[in-house]
């Protein structure tokens, strides 16, 4: 290099000039073709009139594809039953979480102990751990219904079931989100400044009290981010329903939205891609409104 | 003093309970992994196997080809991983310490696609895939994941807390850019890098739905669509299925045993300041 600024200025100066751009490149080259590109893609796919993939011939844009996919019943009963999902196991895991992450930052005994067992699931496969809690929520020999038993509930058919099985899928997906947003959770309250908490008690503050005006307020910042990220991967539930019910649950009652544009291009012959990029934009634009109502909210709540 | 008491076992009991319910999903696979199908298909269960019965290892690894699925996953892991952190290194390197023009615009329209879900990508790669003449092979699995803007976030955010003098200091030394960057920048990001490739590691070992897509052949299949593919395709049994699962969790297990503190302390850094 030294060589090359003595003996060649001008190529020195212009390599100096794009040298942001050489280290860039080899990050920039992966995200345009499989993160930009697709998204393009996907969009102008969404209103190819009749796209036909083999070919690439259309008849033109419009409305079409999501007018078609919006009118599907399979689609309106995607979009129930993904918000559904959403609604249950964000605010179950949220609270447990918080509770959980308060108490790992006490000063407890085995503290490390309790903090590995919590954060174990976070190498889960979903498939292998998904099989595991299949043979857990198993009819007749299943742990659970093992443990309703003793509490002397009647057993669950939990993955045949149509009434019982969404409730499989919640428990499994809460059981899954718990470690990630128990550690994000320890963060933020690792970043609260132990005076608060001194000058409370010096008030004669009760615990109570100070977990509900002081740890949450000052978590909410965290929280708020916890909820945006856990909302996000709640509506792609969809890897869960493979390991649990080979599919999407009985007749289809647990047929969610990426299982929707998953089956409108691979489970369709010839595949509807058309269908398919429509649902995913529809996807991604309630998933954006929902985190922007989420952030309006944040906004309000800051005093 | 009573009363502190009977909090704190409260606070005890609730969490022991609650480790438990996060724990018992691994010992009931690896437990049962080791139980007979009589030992399995018993009312009220049977906590633990008799005798260590190695039966249905031999069983998977005879009727499916999990020993090749073991290599293809390690293979991409090991190859998808080292390629993401390099470019990651560079790129958060970039955004974070070099100055050219739209960088903070360019950044800002990063983050904006890290909200996009993968499942929307898909369609558009498994096409870029195909064209390519690549699906169905390992490569399928390896280069749509060799750079990530979500890590490469995580990574600039750590490189911004670095001070700026340290690099002026190391600039009037005659330091050069490529120079400070491996030998002051990586070291001191040790725990961020760390947590990093562990993440991705993982997220790497268990992806299940671009495998499924971009693969149909057993010999480039990984663990987890091999695991699915196994049970379903082979009915399987439930002692069996367990053998199987703990094939594909076990190296992420102790992957993670190992490097626990590293993964709480990195994503409590990087993931929440900036």
């Amino acid at each position: 290099m030294k060589k090359l600024r003595e003996n060649n200025r001008g190529l020195y100066n212009f390599l100096m000039k794009i040298k942001p751009l050489l280290y860039l490149t080899p990050f920039a080259v992966g995200v345009i073709i499989f993160s930009l590109y697709p998204i393009v893609n996907v969009l102008i796919m969404s209103f190819k009139k009749n796209y036909k993939y083999l070919t690439g011939a259309y008849d033109g844009f419009g409305f079409d594809n999501y007018i078609y996919v919006l009118n599907s019943r399979d689609f309106k009963n995607a979009i129930g039953i993904t918000f559904k999902y959403v609604l249950v196991a964000i605010p179950v895991s949220m609270c447990l979480s918080i509770i959980i992450a308060t108490l790992l930052n006490k000063n407890i005994k085995l503290r490390a102990l309790f903090q590995t067992a919590y954060f174990l699931p976070m190498v889960t496969s979903v498939t292998a751990v998904g099989l595991t809690w299949k043979y857990m929520f198993n009819y007749k020999f299943g742990v659970i219904n093992w443990l309703l038993g003793l509490l002397h509930i009647e057993p669950v058919n939990w993955l045949q079931d149509p009434s019982a099985n969404f409730w499989a899928l919640a428990i499994y997906g809460i059981w899954s989100m718990m470690p990630f947003t128990i550690i994000l959770l320890l963060s933020g309250l690792q970043n609260i400044d132990p005076m608060f908490y001194t000058a409370a008690r010096v008030d004669g503050a009760k615990d109570l009290r100070i977990f509900f005006r002081i740890t949450v307020p000052l978590l909410s910042p965290t929280i708020f981010l916890v909820l945006i990220i856990n909302s996000i991967s709640a509506f792609k539930v969809f890897n869960e329903l493979f390991p649990l019910f080979s599919g999407p649950g009985v007749g289809k009652n647990l047929y969610t939205m990426v299982y929707y544009i998953y089956d409108q291009f691979r489970g369709r012959t010839p595949p509807k891609y058309g269908y398919a990029a429509a649902a995913a934009i529809i996807l991604f634009l309630i998933i954006f409104v929902f985190t922007q109502i989420q952030q309006l909210i944040q906004k309000k709540w800051k005093y | 003093m009573k009363k502190l008491k009977f909090s704190a076992i409260l606070t005890y009991l609730f969490l022991i309970l609650g480790a438990i319910i996060m724990v018992f999903p691994f010992f009931w696979m690896i437990t049962g992994s080791f139980k007979t199908s009589q030992e399995v298909s018993v009312f009220p269960p049977q906590w633990l196997p008799k005798s260590l019965y190695f039966g249905n290892y031999k069983f998977a690894f005879e009727t499916a080809p999990f020993a090749r699925y073991f290599l293809n996953s390690v293979l991409v892991v090991i190859s998808s991983v080292t390629v993401c952190t390099f470019t990651t290194i560079l790129g958060s390197f970039a955004f974070s310490r070099l100055r050219f023009p739209g960088r903070s615009v360019i950044f800002g329209a990063l983050l904006a696609m890290m909200m996009v879900p993968f499942e929307m990508l898909i369609i558009t790669n498994y096409r870029t895939v195909v064209q390519w003449n690549i699906h169905d092979t390992l490569w399928a699995l390896i280069i749509p994941f060799m750079s990530s803007i979500f890590y490469t976030y995580i990574l600039k955010n750590f490189f911004d807390t670095v001070p700026d003098s340290l690099y002026q200091a190391a600039r009037v030394d005659g330091c050069s850019d490529w120079k400070y960057l491996w030998r002051v920048m990586v070291p001191i990001a040790k725990p961020s890098l760390v947590t990093i490739i562990l993440l991705n590691a993982i997220a790497s070992w268990n992806s299940f739905l671009w495998p499924m897509l971009a693969t149909s052949s057993a010999t480039v299949r990984t663990l987890p669509f091999g695991l699915y593919n196994f049970v379903t395709e082979g009915g399987a049994r439930n002692e069996v299925m367990m053998a199987a699962a703990t094939i594909v969790v076990l190296p992420m297990l102790i992957l993670f045993l190992f490097a626990r503190k590293y993964i709480v302390n990195g994503v409590a850094r990087g993931g929440l300041k900036g």
